[in-house]
């Protein structure tokens, strides 16, 4: 192109594709997405080819075959005659089990030594310090252990169980409580507390109006827990107290009756809730002290007492800085619970992993790990970015 | 045992088989030792003592046919294997026989191209409980409601929930990934009873904090039935190994043992001087493959099974374990020695 015509303005040159930005980029994205499909589908035949040549069974058909071994603790009914599939999920549900119960301990421990750090009082401050600093620094097996061989197992044994009041008893088998049986016309108990919460919502907006007409202020809290705990008992005076409860008795090896918290379900509780606390602690005062000291000099000038202040002012600002790091951790106190096999608590990992070993499936097992550890953080996080959603500024 | 892994190996390495050679004899010969495949420790079957050295029953088998193939019992080299590559190791070549406390299966002796040369220990799953703590309890059929540790993945957790099932009876599974983390819950006493092959109780019985508090229970809920095997395909190997067995019931039988065997070569009895091989034109030795006096060295080297028995895991050990079905056939047990003749 040695000689060129001036081009009329409001039209580019065409330029050959080679040198087109646009082109190159559309290119080289086609190129890589190609290639990662090339190198799946590689993996995926390569796979399949070696296991039709060693004559392995393959397809989850493999889940509707019986089981033939026996589970510790389970939500749903399960036997040796049920199938790998049954057992499957009931290792699911264990997993969620300790998942959920552990991110709600965790949450509550975090947040009392999280402001147990901005404490006033030295002794408090410094007692949080050192958990949140001990903690943090054992990796979370070595906490289980500690709490299922260091604490649990110099539990007594059977026949000398603590006693605790209501008969419940503590040893080394577990925790073992009455179990309480619901009688004829139980529903009304269930009824009184749907009402009491009903009642509460409605109170709490009455009142919310009132003060935006008015300024006066309404006890809207004790109010709830009067009636959430007044009308359940309501329901039950009316329905001639329906109660009784099954107590533990002593057998020839271990207590019968009543319901018993395994000590494997406890250790791995305490220890998955008291290692995450120690991160969140640090997260909570990560959140208070990332809110402005002018918020609580303001606060202050508009005559609100502290406790006020905390509550409307400090808690709901920390909140924005607190909840997304807080996703993160109750995420790993999920994926740390699989570590349940080192103390025998059946969880979807020790579960699977005998069902692997009994019927040489690896590759269908890890495919459901996969999907189910997947599918429990996905959870957590949509819950969380609904909940952080809710939390954030609203600009109007 | 992942049985994937294992016929994936299998798989494989019948390939690489073709690099052991088809006649093992004379590759031990040629080497001047015996590569043998052991347990990596269990006591009382093949375990290293404070000196180092290897011992128990499984150890003594594989130095008795290295005295029967060089008359010296020390010329053999241990492979410590786990359970999942043991019968990868024996494939390809790695050691000329597995003698590794392995339970003679169907599927073990077609699907993975193995032979079984005999049971050099009859076992079974059983039960132990500390009588400390239950004194009560003589019998696996009391255990209804009890807690019981057992390792996961195994045949011994399904053999556990079948014979429950079968006698209608509850229990409460305890169930660990490791031996060491079920040995240390029983011993914490997290469950009531200890359930794996019988052998083993005696072995982990060793491992608490006081053994004699811990019974086994008489009860045998499943046949395992131990011994040594080599890759099919070596009939004349297999022939060695198979009559290495059947002579040290036979010297037992015979009340030959590492003591008397010199004194014995004089005897009258002609069955006891074919078996000792100083019978006149006697060719049972050669036609093995070994020399004549193959049997006397096996006895000089590590006495007769009695003696193997008595010494890693009976009497004159740790473990205590009573002969019973390990007992000879002559006095009411299962080991029966082919005739040498």
């Amino acid at each position: 192109m040695a000689t060129q015509d001036v081009l009329p303005a409001g039209r580019t040159e065409k330029v050959s594709l080679l040198y087109d930005p646009r082109a190159r980029s559309i290119f080289f994205q086609l190129l890589i997405v190609a290639l990662l499909v090339l190198g799946g589908w590689w993996i995926v035949d390569n796979t399949i080819e070696n296991l039709r040549r060693s004559n392995i069974q393959t397809g989850f058909a493999f889940l509707r075959g019986r089981a033939g071994f026996d589970i510790l603790t389970s939500l749903i009914p399960y036997s040796s005659d049920s199938t790998f599939g049954r057992a499957i999920v009931v290792g699911v549900l264990n997993t969620a089990l300790v998942a959920v119960t552990g991110i709600i301990a965790a949450t509550i421990i975090g947040f009392l030594v999280g402001i147990g750090r901005l404490s006033q009082n030295w002794l408090i401050r410094k007692l949080a310090t050192v958990y949140v600093e001990l903690f943090r620094n054992i990796p979370p097996l070595l906490v289980i252990l500690f709490w299922y061989q260091g604490v649990l197992a110099l539990l007594p044994n059977v026949r000398d169980s603590y006693s605790l009041p209501f008969s419940s008893y503590l040893n080394n088998r577990g925790f073992y409580l009455p179990m309480p049986i619901w009688g004829e016309g139980s529903w009304l108990v269930l009824a009184g507390l749907v009402l009491g919460v009903v009642f509460s919502w409605f109170v709490a907006r009455w009142a919310r109006a009132r003060q935006m007409e008015t300024g006066q202020q309404f006890p809207v809290m004790w109010t709830s827990v009067a009636l959430v705990v007044g009308m359940p008992l309501l329901g039950f005076v009316l329905a001639g107290f329906p109660l009784t409860f099954d107590i533990p008795q002593k057998g020839t090896f271990n207590l019968t009756g009543g319901t018993n918290i395994k000590p494997e379900f406890l250790s791995l509780l305490l220890a998955l809730s008291f290692y995450t606390a120690a991160f969140i602690a640090e997260i909570v005062r990560a959140g208070i002290m990332g809110v402005p000291r002018g918020q609580t000099e303001a606060y202050s000038a508009l005559g609100l007492r502290s406790s006020q202040g905390l509550r409307l002012v400090i808690i709901p600002q920390a909140m924005r800085i607190i909840i997304p790091p807080l996703t993160s951790q109750y995420l790993n106190l999920t994926k740390n619970s699989s570590l349940a096999v080192a103390i025998g608590y059946p969880d979807l990992y020790a579960i699977g992993g005998t069902i692997l070993n009994q019927t040489g499936q690896a590759i269908e097992v890890v495919v459901i790990f996969m999907c189910v550890y997947l599918s429990l953080s996905i959870l957590t996080s949509l819950f969380m970015n609904w909940f952080n959603g809710k939390m954030a500024l609203k600009e109007r | 045992m992942n049985k994937a892994k294992v016929i994936l190996g299998a798989a494989v390495l019948g390939l690489m088989a073709g690099a052991a050679s088809a006649d093992t004899l004379d590759d031990v010969k040629a080497k001047g030792f015996l590569q043998c495949g052991v347990n990596t420790g269990l006591a009382g079957f093949s375990s290293p003592n404070d000196k180092g050295e290897w011992t128990g029953l499984d150890v003594d088998f594989c130095r008795a046919v290295a005295a029967a193939v060089f008359g010296d019992a020390t010329k053999v080299k241990f492979t410590p294997l786990s359970a999942k590559d043991r019968f990868t190791a024996l494939q390809s070549g790695e050691v000329d026989i597995l003698s590794r406390n392995t339970t003679w299966t169907i599927n073990r002796d077609t699907a993975l191209g193995l032979n079984f040369a005999g049971v050099t220990y009859y076992d079974g799953q059983g039960f132990m409980v500390n009588s400390k703590k239950l004194p009560g309890i003589t019998s696996a059929l009391q255990l209804s409601g009890a807690a019981i540790c057992v390792q996961s993945g195994t045949t011994t957790e399904l053999n556990l929930a079948d014979y429950f099932k079968a006698n209608k009876m509850e229990y409460t599974p305890v169930v660990f990934e490791k031996f060491e983390e079920a040995n240390a819950a029983y011993d914490a006493g997290r469950c009531d009873a200890y359930t794996t092959d019988q052998s083993g109780l005696y072995a982990v019985r060793l491992q608490m904090s006081a053994p004699d508090d811990h019974v086994v229970l008489p009860e045998i809920i499943s046949k395992e039935p131990l011994g040594p095997s080599v890759r099919q395909g070596d009939d004349k190997w297999f022939d060695i190994v198979k009559w290495t067995y059947f002579a040290l019931l036979n010297t037992e039988e015979a009340g030959i043992t590492q003591a008397n065997v010199e004194e014995m070569k004089s005897t009258e009895n002609p069955d006891l001087r074919r078996l000792l091989g100083v019978e006149a034109d006697t060719k049972i030795g050669t036609d093995l493959g070994l020399t004549n006096d193959w049997v006397v060295n096996i006895v000089k080297g590590v006495g007769n099974y009695g003696e193997i028995f008595e010494r890693n895991v009976g009497t004159g050990s740790p473990l205590k374990i009573a002969r019973g079905a390990n007992a000879l056939w002559t006095k009411g047990g299962l080991q029966y020695g082919m005739p040498i003749r």
